[in-house]
């Protein structure tokens, strides 16, 4: 076979006693290796891209010498998103290198890892160390860094998609900068699952030499997708309800499944579906199948325990978040089933890739909609997992807050001169286009806060030095780095604690609650162990448990029965319906002739919208407007994700507001939104006053946008996470606080005062990129308000339309936007009042 | 006739910008801003104003935006020309701590100064701020009584009345519709008010807390929260714990 001379004999002996050939990707990457050309490959899971990666590391080492050495010897540095994938990744390269006998160490280090071996990594590195971002972030801001990098030759970064898009793959991709700079022989090999647009994982992958003109790409090596997925609709013959996203009329179905296969892997969109799915399936567990738990929330220890269960071959089924969404080979899977919508296709061709981790054997899947929408978009899904078609599309500049922790980073590694460093961060594609004066008010802000009052020059973080580079002031600006580097920002977390019946009877038997002892389950939000009263019920860790109280940062708690116990809410859990779905969606409403795929109650209830309404055009948006129990709704369905339409309820909202429309408020999903009012919105528009194209005239994201964003407590939220991230607030670290009353400031307080004294400060500008992208999706709102212009269809309606139902059912799922907050005050006073003279 | 008087407000939108408190029936008008003014003396009453925390915070390198102080005194600013008051009473942790007046920026002590030429100014001494220097200007006291009322930094314990102190930042929290409000408060009941804090960056500790239960003990009290736009009375069966 043509390559296999770029392969020793060692190797090719070993390949041999597996009775396996060396595949094509994986000589293609050995090839481009020794031309130390910067490689993304692409592959389908299960097609053996790990060992692709580091094959020419291996190659490599296996002929180093001693004396090639020009600092600590650490040669490869692989990264992954995720600590799991590390500790897995790690074992599973310890068969290849023990069986071909070669001296090669190579080890992890995580968070987790001791502070001893963390240590002794630094002097004595092994010669391949897997960890994540955050950790190379750390390793880098140490004066000892240059010596530590000085003989790396390869960067493997694995499920790049899944990093490159987001705040930890801005702090990668400068870190990668840095790693240039200290080995200028540095190659980097893109580890990805098919995407829309490779060429900007491509260009991740690469410094950018002359960032003004070109972009520079890596080379790309793309396997061929194996078989076909077979993927079908769950049909069932309890009808699918109107709205909710459980399924929980299908875990008969679903509990059948199993029984027929090896081994499912239960997927769900979020933890709080996670711990109901798990519990209505153990309700109906007769056969007592073996069915476990797997999300964030739970404790590592019980997450390891399931994921080595599993691998064991001892279950029978798993529950999961995405936390099993990327490339760890967790064992035999033969059936995957997706509760609730798919929300992407690459998102579900990644999922159903856990299915039979053999590239020549189709992976099974069954998808279970929970309300008649996901059916549609299920229905969409699959047709574009059939067709291969790729959504996941990366497109953002590199955050500003990231920059700040970086350059705060490399002060701690070695005075910088602000040139240089300026040069070197544009060599990062997300940063390519960022400017000399912007990049100067980030520097700016690391030393002092960057506040046009200059008041905090004497507390300076980093100070210029008489030839003009920045160095720290002090060591204790690098422990605080330390501390706060990262770019996850979560509310505090709450370790919960099961203790026995044994140990609460004594409990209560002694009168003082000592709560103290317990095994962790895992850890909660804050926010939701605040809202328990002692003696409540909650799902969590699969169990039904009763909170016993709080003590510091742990919460106890002990096994109870109990009928109606409370789910916890996790924030951020939700994806929005990709474009490209959207988009299907909207076609196979307009296709009548399709419709025969669909489940019977599904094309009924279609029909008998086009007989009372009308249905979607795929080019048209939609308007419905009718009365109902004393209200007038607007119903509108753009089928642009949950985010752009809480963006245009609010903005609508507003709109209606000034119109004399008297909203009182609005609740949006995946596929459309509806605003209801005091007035006939359905008459005034009739009416032309305001018409509907005025309403949905794009100028709304222009000063209506920018004056809800400064009040909005979206906006707030945001600005805490940046001033985290950027260094301007310190980390919670759970434990460390001191215990007792606190007087709380919140980040609230501090934004008030910035944005009504420096509204263009760094620090709200990076938070106002994040709201428009993230959280807002602006740029999605804003295609949608352009397609749409002499597009938009009105149909007055006397009742509610079959369409709507599900979406006006989602009342009291989604909190009603942000409008009215002093009226909350307003009304509580006004029944204080009426309360008052009713008495007297 | 006074029932009457309210069903019509109810169609009105009623004025909520300020609230007449009694204490030990004496008569004061508490202002949205979190101030409270006594007419009868033209006093301007505020506690707990933190100047500096924002420049305190920075010298452990936490750089916080430099705008409290002036902040916070354009706010007292604006309650004075509201109200009229000739008198201003400080209720102790004016200064976020001691070297506070020393790191106040030079536009801010002017701003003070000519606060303090057009009123009487007295600053009750707190924890934060155990002494304050003569250069800041106006009286310095640990306590003070005006007509038979007593104002202090930190409220006495149980059973006391005639009082109004500060130091413990009320803060309220409701929930209604699903929305979470928390803001800060005034909390009393008709013998002693505890007063909210004034500084931008002062915080709130939640009236729930324990701290709060030797005040008012299994007595009623009384919680206007601070809003936007008025002061609310809130009934206290509505508030919740943090």
């Amino acid at each position: 076979m043509p390559g296999h001379e770029l392969l020793p004999e060692t190797f090719l002996n070993w390949f041999a006693t597996k009775g396996w050939q060396p595949r094509p990707h994986q000589l293609a990457l050995l090839e481009k290796a020794q031309a130390r050309a910067s490689t993304l490959l692409i592959a389908p899971t299960g097609a053996g891209k790990t060992l692709a990666g580091f094959l020419p590391s291996l190659v490599e080492l296996s002929r180093r010498k001693k004396a090639d050495l020009q600092g600590a010897g650490l040669h490869t540095l692989y990264i992954s998103p995720l600590k799991a994938l590390s500790v897995d990744v790690a074992r599973n390269l310890e068969t290849p290198i023990k069986e071909m006998g070669l001296k090669i160490k190579a080890e992890t280090r995580t968070g987790d890892t001791p502070v001893s071996r963390r240590t002794r990594q630094r002097t004595k590195p092994p010669a391949i160390l897997l960890t994540t971002p955050e950790q190379v972030a750390l390793l880098l801001a140490h004066p000892d860094a240059p010596f530590l990098f000085a003989d790396l030759r390869t960067v493997i970064i694995d499920e790049l998609h899944a990093i490159s898009g987001s705040k930890r793959g801005d702090l990668l991709c400068l870190d990668l900068t840095r790693l240039r700079s200290l080995a200028p022989e540095l190659m980097t090999i893109g580890l990805s699952a098919t995407v829309a647009r490779p060429s900007e994982l491509r260009a991740y992958l690469v410094g950018q030499a002359k960032p003004d003109r070109v972009t520079a790409l890596a080379d790309v090596v793309v396997t061929d997708g194996g078989a076909k997925p077979d993927i079908s609709i769950l049909e069932d013959q309890d009808p699918v309800p109107w709205s909710g996203h459980t399924a929980r009329y299908a875990m008969p179905a679903i509990y059948d499944a199993i029984k027929r296969h090896r081994l499912t892997l239960i997927f769900v969109n979020t933890r709080s579906q996670a711990e109901l799915v798990f519990q209505e399936l153990w309700r109906i567990n007769d056969d007592n199948l073996h069915i476990g738990l797997h999300h964030g929330s739970l404790d590592a220890a019980r997450r390891r325990k399931v994921e080595a269960a599993m691998a064991q071959g001892m279950l029978d089924a798993v529950v999961a978040t995405s936390t099993l969404d990327l490339g760890i080979d967790w064992g035999d899977i033969d059936l995957v089933i997706n509760v609730g919508a798919p929300k992407g296709s690459s998102r579900l061709l990644q999922r159903i890739g856990r299915a039979n981790h053999r590239i020549d054997e189709p992976s099974q899947a069954l998808l279970v909609p929970g309300n008649l929408f996901e059916v549609l978009e299920c229905r969409a899904a699959l047709d574009a997992a059939h067709a291969g078609v790729q959504d996941v599309v990366l497109s953002r500049a590199g955050a500003l807050d990231v920059l700040a922790q970086h350059i705060l980073g490399m002060a701690c590694q070695q005075p910088f001169d602000p040139e240089e460093l300026y040069q070197e961060v544009r060599s990062a594609a997300q940063y390519a286009s960022l400017k000399r004066p912007t990049f100067q008010r980030v520097v700016d802000f690391v030393a002092t806060g960057g506040y046009a009052l200059t008041a905090y020059e004497r507390f300076a973080k980093i100070r210029q030095n008489p030839d003009g580079r920045y160095r720290i002031s002090n060591a204790k600006v690098a422990q605080a780095y330390r501390m706060n580097a990262g770019t996850i920002v979560e509310s505090p977390l709450i370790k919960v604690r099961l203790v026995g019946r044994k140990a609460l009877k004594s409990l209560n038997g002694s009168g003082t609650a000592r709560l103290i002892g317990g095994r962790v389950l895992g850890e909660l939000d804050e926010y939701f162990i605040e809202q328990l009263k002692p003696g409540e019920a909650f799902v969590f860790a699969g169990e039904t448990l009763r909170f016993e109280g709080l003590r510091e940062t742990e919460a106890f708690v002990s096994r109870a029965h109990a009928s109606d116990p409370i789910v916890p809410s996790y924030p951020g859990g939700k994806f929005p319906l990709s474009t490209h779905l959207a988009e299907r969606v909207r076609q196979l409403l307009q296709h009548k002739d399709d419709w025969g795929l669909l489940p019977l109650p599904v094309a009924d209830w279609l029909r008998l919208q086009a007989e009372r309404s009308t249905l979607p055009d795929a080019r048209e948006v939609l308007i419905e407007t009718f009365p109902r129990s004393g209200r007038y709704h607007l119903v509108a369905y753009p089928f642009e994700g949950r985010l752009a339409h809480q963006t245009l309820g609010m903005l609508l909202t507003r709109r209606l507001e000034r119109a004399g429309a008297m909203p009182m408020g609005f609740v949006a999903n995946d596929y459309g939104l509806s605003i209801w009012a005091r007035r006939d919105i359905g008459a005034m528009v009739s009416a032309g006053s305001p018409s509907l194209a005025d309403l949905f005239e794009e100028d709304m994201l222009g000063d209506d946008l920018e004056a809800w964003l400064t009040e909005s407590a979206l906006m707030k939220r945001t600005f805490r996470h940046c001033a985290v991230i950027a260094g301007l607030i310190e980390r919670k670290h759970p434990g460390r606080e001191k215990s007792g009353r606190q007087v709380t400031m919140s980040t609230d307080l501090i934004y008030d005062v910035l944005q009504k004294h420096e509204p263009d400060h760094i620090l709200i500008e990076a938070a106002r990129a994040d709201a428009a992208t993230g959280l807002l999706d602006i740029a999605r709102l804003g295609d949608f308000l352009r397609r749409i212009r002499g597009a938009i269809r009105h149909v007055p309606l006397e009742r509610v339309s079959p369409l709507s139902i599900p979406i006006l059912l989602e009342i009291g799922v989604e909190p009603v936007g942000n409008m009215g907050r002093e009226d909350i005050l307003r009304e509580a006073a006004e029944d204080l009042i009426r309360e008052a003279t009713q008495q007297s | 006739m006074a029932l009457a008087q309210l069903k019509q407000d109810r169609t009105v939108e009623r004025d909520f910008s300020q609230q007449n408190i009694s204490i030990c029936g004496k008569a004061f008008v508490a202002d949205l801003s979190g101030a409270l003014y006594w007419p009868a003396e033209k006093a301007l009453i505020i506690a707990d104003l933190h100047l500096e925390k924002g420049s305190a915070f920075a010298a452990q390198g936490q750089f916080l935006p430099p705008y409290d102080t002036r902040e916070t005194l354009r706010r007292l600013a604006t309650a004075i020309d509201r109200t009229g008051a000739k008198t201003v009473i400080a209720l102790g942790d004016s200064f976020h701590d001691r070297e506070g007046p020393q790191r106040m920026p030079a536009h801010d002590r002017e701003n003070l100064k000519i606060m303090q030429e057009a009123c009487e100014w007295i600053w009750v001494l707190g924890n934060h701020d155990p002494e304050l220097a003569d250069w800041l200007g106006g009286y310095t006291v640990s306590e003070i009584k005006v007509e038979g009322i007593t104002l202090r930094h930190e409220p006495r314990g149980a059973w006391t009345t005639h009082e109004i102190a500060g130091h413990l930042h009320p803060a309220a929290r409701i929930v209604r519709d699903g929305y979470s409000l928390r803001r800060p408060c005034f909390i009393g009941n008709g013998q002693r008010l505890i007063m909210p804090a004034f500084g931008s960056y002062a915080g709130g500790l939640n009236v729930l807390d324990e701290a709060f239960d030797p005040l008012f003990g299994q007595d009623s009290f009384a919680v206007w929260m601070l809003g936007q736009e008025g002061l609310y009375p809130i009934a206290p069966r509505l508030l919740r714990g943090d």
